[in-house]
């Protein structure tokens, strides 16, 4: 329910303004606030403001139309319907804060207590709270209200326990969330007590959530209350809405007035409740949302004006093959993106290309836009970015110049991408064989079994041992090392020219590192496929890059062969990335192997070291898959 | 699979053990002495007292909850205190219209709430995303009763395109049918509608911000097989939330059915407690709490189905 009803990126900018100011500089907001607050005083100057005594009955004005005297007429047994309204409110108010208080005093420490203790009186607790939402709270008011003589409080309180379940879980996830937070764990060191701990640290981040919860819990009380009144139930003598609208709804068709004031007093309350809490969420919540499509346009016109075409960077990088010869070229690519502060260029203009059968490494550090340069290759950047390039060349061909469609059709076909974190790059939902197969059936218009077979020998191809059952698995019965085997499988199933790895071996564990790299080195050379490798480790650039370049804050620093830029690099920042990299190594031989040997001419030219290490893998990954 | 359906029913029979219980208790603490309501005016301390002997609440409370829980495990839950009928009989009696109206309301609620969920979470922040939004923050906060009242006022009173009130049997006429239940159901689902609307389009939006969304993006796959792999990883929380909305249109069905005078079990539940006929109250109970257990068992088993997670816990 975090839903800006409003767009208002002026208040952004006010973050220093305390949460109440902002909320009222959202008309939404102001609007809602300004009803509650008339409400309430509604409520206490009643007995001023109502020009009758609400149960006052004169039998002259039963049914009456409104007049001045009385301006919203009488009721059926002649009592004037403005001031039995006006002392609704009171009611209504009090039957609300009476619930709300309830559930706060019941839900929150209980909250508290089964996410800080978690353990057993977690489970206790949340199994209480689901027991409670799971029966019908109405026929427990009816049971609670039919025989204790209507007592409106006792009810209100039964509204409250009803509603509970609400605060429990709110503050139990909140408190699950922060329980770990490294400010909660010092005080814990500290010495304070649990009591002390969860007062002064654990409950501060809960209060946002519960202001906003009782919002709209408020709201819904004031509904169960109106309800319960309609049916009779907790009204008495009292003046209630909802007593008014059932009187309304028996004579609806001959008085319709009767009905609407009544509801309309409920429903403008409820209303304003709900859009106040809602409103307080959406300014609370310091997350950036995607912009609307008003706010871009609104942007694309700040920025044009704000970046005068000599203030662009210049373009840097260089091509060393002719545009029809290689595999991937790009000419001046610039990549931007959306934030709410308006457009942020990530990448500043480079050129680079790679042939066909080549090795090319990116480096750089994070932040230096390597993997904006290869999203923009594949055409995957995230909602929020976009690319403008004068050229990008893909198999000899200009891919900016394609329609959509058709840019969309090299996915697959003759670009695979290998992502970095192999464990969120596997659709939980399905199995490995479905998302192995699916692609070469429906883009690669294979039939059932023949992809079947494909799938399973690229599984097999790619170093795993029992291929069928794998298939059968899900994502989270994989390893890391034996997913990223998957996702390369996945990625050259469909035999693509050139492969793009983002940082293939990062998230993976040291000992697997080497085998996945020396895969797709094999594979590389199998399929004679250009490889472009992005990482921020000269080791891996080391063991397999043909070409290597280094990127520095969406700049390209140096292109150059990997021997000669490990030899002599050009630039200050090469050398310092180098030796940074050398210092924390963990495989200074192989850097040292590749600096005495031209890369990649003997490499795999030794097969049983390969498969050796294949097994050995296997052998891993075979234990690690659960049953 | 298997284990996991096992572990999830027992808990489900503990839940309606403790809730019936909870109840019994309740109910006689609420009702001390029900015997003056049962009989009303006609309640002299004689009659009282011959009656009292008759249901037998001149026993110790404690008494007569094991007798009743005695019966419950029989599946017998009584007789009722106020026509001596069988109270499982009557109820049966009731149940196929409150269950026509929230079978109905559950499914536009699915249907239309899942529709527009889908419509928003795939195209975010266009007009349909923030009617969505804006409906949601207003809509579900209303209570259905208020919302049926403003339907009766314009449907039934000034348009009359749908009857005010009483209901059809399904044997009688399946449009009339049909008809009489529409909008109650749409009273009960509208809350229910724009939450699960809500709730699908936040979760498509998250899922579709996902790591494994740009890798099977990246193997060329059309837009309709990524919606296909969008759903299925963003429909658990809303089906979660379905299945909460059941207890809720359960709860509101009581009221909404005394608008539209259908003879569900919402107005056996009101006269029920106003006659302070417990054992007919706790009948209802216990059949509503089956109900709950039962949707909660078949939401377990799809979600086990659609996450293979939730099948390894």
């Amino acid at each position: 329910m975090t839903a800006p009803l409003t767009d208002n990126i002026g208040s952004r900018e006010h973050r220093r303004g305390s949460t109440f100011v902002r909320l009222l500089k959202r008309p939404a907001g102001a609007i809602s606030f300004a009803i509650l607050v008339l409400i309430v005083l509604v409520a206490v100057f009643a007995p001023l403001l109502a020009p009758y005594d609400p149960n006052f009955v004169d039998l002259a004005i039963t049914r009456a139309a409104p007049s001045p005297e009385h301006p919203l007429g009488g009721d059926t047994t002649g009592r004037d319907v403005l001031s039995r309204l006006i002392y609704g409110t009171r009611i209504t108010l009090w039957g609300a804060f009476v619930a709300v208080g309830t559930s706060i005093v019941i839900g929150v420490p209980s909250g508290l207590a089964a996410g800080y203790f978690g353990g057993r009186t977690d489970r206790i607790g949340t199994w209480i709270s689901d027991a409670v939402q799971s029966v019908p709270g109405m026929i427990i008011l009816l049971i609670v209200g039919a025989n204790t003589g209507n007592n409106f409080d006792l009810l209100m309180i039964t509204v409250g326990v009803f509603m509970a379940p609400g605060y429990f879980r709110l503050t139990r996830s909140t408190v699950l969330a922060v329980r770990n937070e490294p400010y909660v764990d010092a005080a814990r060191v500290a010495g304070l007590s649990n009591t002390r701990i969860m007062t002064r640290h654990v409950i501060r981040p809960v209060l946002a959530p519960i202001v906003i919860q009782s919002a709209l819990t408020a709201g819904m009380a004031m509904g169960m209350q109106a309800g319960l009144q309609f049916l009779g139930i907790g009204g008495g003598t009292t003046p209630g809405w909802g007593a008014a609208m059932n009187e309304g709804f028996r004579v609806m068709r001959t008085d319709p007035l009767l009905l609407l004031w009544p509801s309309l007093a409920l429903g403008i309350s409820i209303a304003a409740l709900a859009v106040l809490g809602s409103t307080l969420a959406d300014v609370i919540s310091v997350k950036t949302t995607t912009l609307t499509r008003r706010q871009r346009r609104r942007l694309a016109a700040t920025n044009a004006d704000a970046l005068p075409a000599g203030a662009v960077e210049a373009a840097t990088g260089s091509v060393s093959h002719a545009a029809a010869d290689s595999a991937v070229r790009l000419e001046n690519l610039r990549v931007k993106h959306e934030t709410p502060r308006g457009v942020v260029e990530v990448v500043h203009g480079i050129t680079l290309d790679v042939a066909p059968g080549e090795v090319l490494g990116i480096v750089g550090e994070s932040g230096s836009g390597k993997s904006q340069t290869v999203f923009s290759m594949l055409d995957l950047l995230p909602k929020s970015g976009y690319y403008t390039a004068d050229a990008i060349w893909i198999g000899g061909e200009d891919v900016t110049r394609l329609p959509r469609a058709a840019r969309a059709k090299l996915l697959g076909h003759r670009i695979g991408y290998v992502p970095q974190e192999p464990m969120t790059n596997l659709d939980p939902s399905f199995t490995v064989g479905h998302q192995l197969t699916e692609p070469l059936r429906a883009v690669h218009g294979m039939s059932r079994s023949v992809a079947k077979a494909r799938a399973l020998a690229m599984l097999e191809r790619v170093g795993i041992a029992d291929p069928a059952r794998v298939m059968r698995s899900y994502p989270h019965e994989l390893s890391g090392g034996m997913a990223q085997r998957v996702l390369i499988a996945g990625a050259i199933a469909g035999r693509p020219s050139v492969l793009v790895a983002d940082e293939p071996t990062t998230a993976l564990d040291v000992t697997v590192q080497a085998e996945v790299l020396e895969l797709l080195r094999e594979l590389q050379q199998e399929y004679r496929m250009a490889l472009v490798i992005v990482t921020h480790n000269f080791g891996v650039v080391a063991d397999i890059c043909d070409r290597v370049v280094v990127m520095r804050s969406g700049s390209i620093e140096e292109i150059g062969e990997t021997t000669r830029l490990f030899a002599a690099p050009e630039r200050e920042y090469t050398r310092e990335l180098i030796a940074a990299s050398l210092d924390g190594a963990e495989s200074r031989g192989e850097l040292d192997r590749a600096a005495r040997e031209p890369a990649g001419s003997t490499r795999a030219a030794d097969p049983a070291a390969a498969t050796q290490n294949t097994d050995a893998s296997d052998e891993a990954d075979r234990r690690e898959v659960r049953a | 699979m298997f284990i996991f359906t096992l572990k999830r029913l027992v808990s489900g029979v503990i839940l309606l053990f403790v809730m019936s219980t909870a109840t019994f208790f309740l109910a006689h603490a609420a009702i001390p002495d029900p015997t003056l309501g049962l009989l009303g005016s006609a309640a002299t301390p004689d009659a009282q007292a011959a009656l009292a002997e008759k249901i037998g609440t001149d026993r110790p409370v404690l008494v007569q909850y094991l007798d009743w829980l005695g019966g419950l495990v029989q599946g017998d839950l009584g007789t009722s205190w106020k026509n001596f009928q069988p109270v499982g009989a009557q109820i049966a009696l009731k149940l196929p219209v409150t269950l026509s109206v929230v079978t109905f309301a559950i499914v536009l609620s699915a249907v239309l709430g899942g529709l527009l969920g889908v419509l928003a979470g795939l195209r975010p922040d266009t007009w349909i995303d923030r009617v969505v939004k804006a409906a949601a923050v207003i809509l579900f906060a209303l209570p259905g009763f208020w919302v049926a009242l403003v339907l009766v006022m314009a449907f039934a009173v000034q348009l009359q395109w749908f009857p005010a009130v009483g209901y059809v049997p399904p044997g009688q006429s399946i449009p009339d049918w049909l008809r009489s239940i529409t909008l109650p159901a749409i009273s009960l689902a509208l809350g229910a509608v724009v939450m699960i609307a809500e709730q699908l389009r936040n979760a498509i939006i998250q899922a579709d911000g996902q790591d494994y969304m740009r890798t099977l993006r990246s193997r060329g796959l059309s837009r309709p097989r990524l919606v296909t792999h969008l759903l299925r990883n963003s429909a658990p929380p809303s089906l979660t939330i379905l299945a909460l909305m059941f207890v809720g249109l359960l709860s509101g069905a009581i009221i909404v059915e005394q608008i539209f005078a259908l003879p569900g079990v919402g107005p056996l539940t009101q006269s029920s407690s106003q006659n302070g006929d417990i054992p007919m109250l706790l009948g209802i109970t216990v059949i509503t709490v089956v109900f709950v257990v039962i949707i909660n068992l078949l939401l377990d088993v799809l979600l086990g189905w659609i996450n293979p997670k939730v099948r390894v816990k």
